[in-house]
């Protein structure tokens, strides 16, 4: 699952086209992340692109990577799946990698971010009734990006709300304070 | 056909504000003794306009109020009211009284009226007392809207032919919108013409082909029936007579011409008037046409059709160009190489007009931010019982709109304090032996890249004792410091700081310099000072022309590429040993001609890996901010080019350090790094510079 294809991308770019063309519906995008699948609210995507080499943002917080060039804006890339603390699948190299282009409701309006996850799997609808809510995870610190469970005929996604905190102000400073005698 | 007019509020404010700038700069420029007609009537069309609009949208208050000043203006234009200096400060009141009550409707507050009763009050007295004085001269009948002996309520009512043109209601005026108002007036009643309509078959949808007779009947003057109908007059045969004879000021003989509803005669009545209505109007409705193009959800911007039509001309080339390229890369064989080349020259040359054009756009002349000063230095020197002449050099220079927005608080802070702390007293200075009148210039001019703004006054200069006294006291520097004269002057741009012996409404605080100065390198831009004590100071700002671009020096650290703004780079060194001290405490300082200077490792406050950890291995490239001089250690210095600013604010937010990104060539992000957030990074403080020069000082010794 790891490795798109071009193609690949092309065909579920159209698919996500023709998704957003129905407002109605409940869709979501799945994708995986260390073998488990994810959904995010197919309305707040806007693309999935390929790996593309980015611009590393001085002492942020270890889930962004950096910056990339989308189309002349300046969008920052966070690894998803630091924040859940899974392994990338594919360990060799990032390359392999899916970023999914989406924009992220903030108190200072809409952000473009871009996420990076192992790959991008399937659009699926859910009916409100078969979205549940997870109690066990509400007290982890990955719980406040769940929204729910939904379910299918086989399988269980775990459906995301991202939020600014993924971009929340925790940069790292080394201990470096000139002290002078 | 009714018509939304709130969508036109925007636009109506800013032309007031417009006005009420003409009208302040006018009353302004008004030479007491020889007052020029022209200057008048300017005053007067600017009123004028204010007036007609107000009433249009319905703020009836400022219409009101702007009829009463419009009123006067109008008898000292026809020269029958001699105008004083105390009248010039009505003026002005009532300016800043207009501005209030625009303001207040642009921001949906209620009106506050009292500020306007008051100096309506004060107009009625002038108006008043000029009647008594010489009520005769208003006999001639030809006296336009608005006159104090216009009919109050001698007439029952009046009897109005209005038959518009045949394209009114292309023009956007709407008969009944016009009834409606005048049905607010009084009681009215509306008979149709309608001997004008063609046969069904002739009949063209858009055209009004009916005219009205109407009777009001009510305490209406003919100035609100007239203002009424003041956007048609022009195109329409309108005439009013009153219903019933006027007792009063009013000659008969005028009265016996109304009376008669000839389409000729509103002509003659109306002349003056008109031909101001007509001016005012034409232009008025042709800006409205153009700025509701252009005008965006927050701010519009008025562009020259030069500047349009240069672009319009450029996009032509490229498009030009773009096809050559294009036909030669459909066949392209390797003969083609020199015209290729040639084709990618000429590409970015277009390119680049294109993009100085577009910055051109964004330029406004620096009169913008200056026209303010006039009034400020009157009502100031005015308070402060100071002789001040202001002279204003160079207003054509061209700055971007957000530099100017965001300069002009700094701008008037500085001009304040030149005339509070600047300027002496009238006394004082035909005491040290100057012309009682001093002088504040205002000069802007181009240098580089830059543009310089200089504040010069021919006051006392900055007292140096003073400064420095203060600054100890306040415990800013030590007595033990020895400070050049620059030194002390710049002392006065620390926060906390302030010699002023009162603290007056005008300065004083001790807030101020230090804002002036962060506000200022905000924009990319710095300010100096220089003065010569009992021959005045000079204020000079330095700022970028635009904020959209930045003259940048690549450099890299490890695999990043990084940018610092080529302002703020004072110079480039390789190092070697001896110029490196290790103070105690782990921080290097690099001794540069007797200066000691923090060095900061790009790759440590950063932490990023980079190729050379050492300061010997790298370059040191020394940067100054907010005044404090630090040294970069950076791998590599690579080239210097203009890179277009690009927010990480936008989808991020702010990273210390780094102050915006911009896009590579390659297409890759590159981050451009903020000194002052680098020095904070860093934990350089003002202190640690100070003890750093400090403990070297007293090792050297």
């Amino acid at each position: 699952m790891s490795n798109e294809s071009e193609n690949d991308l092309d065909k579920i770019n159209n698919e996500l086209s023709e998704a957003q063309a129905d407002e109605q519906s409940d869709q979501y995008l799945t994708f995986f992340m260390a073998g488990e699948e994810f959904g995010v609210d197919i309305l707040a995507v806007q693309e999935i692109r390929g790996w593309e080499p980015i611009t590393a943002i001085p002492n942020s917080p270890s889930q962004v990577l950096g910056f990339t060039n989308l189309r002349g804006t300046v969008a920052p890339i966070i690894d998803l799946r630091h924040c859940f603390g899974v392994e990338s699948a594919s360990n060799e190299s990032e390359s392999d990698s899916v970023v999914i282009i989406m924009s992220v409701m903030t108190e200072k309006g809409e952000k473009i971010m871009g996420i990076v996850v192992d790959a991008v799997s399937d659009v699926y609808n859910f009916a409100k009734a078969n979205i549940q809510p997870s109690p066990e995870l509400s007290q982890t610190k990955q719980a406040q990006y769940v929204k729910g469970l939904g379910s299918t005929k086989d399988k269980m996604v775990i459906l995301l709300e991202l939020t600014e905190q993924l971009i929340a102000e925790s940069d790292v400073f080394p201990d470096r304070q000139l002290s002078v005698g | 056909m009714s018509v939304d007019l709130s969508q036109f509020h925007q636009v109506f404010f800013e032309e007031s504000y417009e006005g009420l700038d003409v009208m302040e700069s006018a009353l302004l420029n008004i030479d007491i003794s020889a007052i020029d007609d022209e200057t008048i009537n300017e005053i007067f069309r600017a009123a004028h306009s204010i007036k007609g609009g107000s009433g249009t949208f319905g703020f009836k208050e400022i219409a009101d109020f702007t009829h009463v000043v419009e009123t006067l203006l109008d008898l000292i234009r026809s020269d029958q009211f001699e105008m004083k200096a105390d009248h010039v400060d009505l003026f002005l009141k009532s300016v800043d009284c207009i501005r209030t009550m625009i303001n207040q409707f642009e921001s949906g507050v209620s009106c506050d009226l009292e500020v306007a009763d008051e100096l309506k009050a004060a107009f009625t007295v002038l108006l008043d007392g000029e009647g008594a004085a010489d009520g005769d001269s208003n006999q001639d009948g030809l006296s336009s809207t608005g006159e104090p002996h216009d009919p109050q309520s001698g007439a029952d009512g009046w009897q109005i032919y209005f038959k518009p043109e045949l394209d009114i209601l292309r023009t956007g005026n709407d008969p009944v919108r016009m009834f409606r108002e005048l049905s607010e007036l009084g009681e009215l009643s509306v008979v149709a013409v309608t001997d004008g309509i063609p046969s069904i078959s002739d009949i063209d949808p858009e055209s009004c082909y009916m005219a009205w007779n109407l009777t009001l009947i009510g305490e209406a003057t003919e100035a609100q029936i007239d203002e009424v109908f003041e956007w048609v007059v022009d195109d329409s045969e309108l005439v009013i007579t009153p219903l019933m004879p006027i007792d009063g000021q009013e000659t008969n003989s005028n009265e016996d011409e109304l009376t008669a509803p000839t389409p000729i005669e509103p002509d003659e009545k109306d002349e003056i008037i008109d031909k101001e209505v007509a001016d005012v109007k034409q232009s008025e409705t042709k800006k409205l046409v153009a700025k509701k193009e252009v005008k965006t959800e927050s701010a519009s911007i008025r562009v020259g059709t030069d500047k349009i039509d240069d672009l319009i001309n450029m996009v032509g080339e490229l498009v030009i160009t773009q096809s050559m390229l294009e036909e030669l890369g459909k066949e392209f064989t390797i003969e083609n190489l020199p015209k290729l080349m040639e084709g990618l020259a000429q590409l970015s040359m277009h390119t680049r007009e294109l993009q100085e054009n577009v910055m051109r756009i964004r330029m406004l002349p620096i009169s913008f931010a200056f026209s303010r000063f006039p009034r400020l230095v009157h009502d100031m020197s005015k308070s402060l019982n100071k002789k001040v002449e202001l002279v204003l050099l160079g207003e054509q220079t061209e700055l971007d709109k957000t530099v100017m927005e965001r300069i002009g608080d700094p701008l008037v802070h500085l001009v304040r304090n030149s005339l509070d702390h600047g300027l002496e007293l009238p006394e004082q200075r035909l005491a040290a032996g100057k012309d009682e009148m001093g002088k504040i210039t205002l000069n802007a001019f181009h240098q580089g890249g830059n543009i310089i703004i200089q504040i010069i006054d021919d006051g006392a200069g900055l007292n140096k004792e003073r400064i420095l006294s203060k600054a100890i006291e306040n415990g800013l520097v030590s007595a033990s410091d020895h400070l050049s004269d620059d030194q002390i002057n710049d002392l006065i741009f620390l926060p906390g700081f302030s010699t002023a012996e009162a603290v007056t409404d005008i300065s004083g605080r001790g807030v101020g310099m230090d804002v002036v100065r962060r506000n200022i390198q905000e924009l990319n831009g710095s300010v100096e000072v220089e003065s010569t004590e009992g021959e005045g100071s000079v204020f000079t700002i330095r700022l970028p022309l635009t904020l959209a671009i930045l003259d940048g020096q690549l450099i890299s650290v490890g695999e990043q590429v990084y940018i610092f703004p080529l302002v703020s780079i004072v110079e480039s060194i390789q190092t070697h040993d001896q110029m490196i001290h290790r103070v105690s405490g782990g921080c290097d300082v690099l001794r540069l001609r007797n200066e000691y200077i923090p060095i900061v490792k790009l790759w440590d406050v950063f932490n990023i890996k980079p190729k050379h950890e050492t300061v010997e291995d790298g370059l040191l490239v020394i940067v100054e901010g907010d005044n404090i001089k630090i040294a970069v250690l950076v791998d590599d210095l690579l080239g210097q080019q203009q890179v277009v600013i690009k927010s990480i604010r936008e989808n991020y937010r702010p990273v210390h350090g780094v102050s915006g990104a911009t896009i590579l060539g390659n297409g890759t992000v590159s981050l451009i790094l903020d000194i002052s957030g680098l020095i904070k990074l860093a934990g350089v403080g003002r202190d640690t510079y100070k003890k750093i020069n400090d403990a070297n000082d007293t090792e050297a010794a």
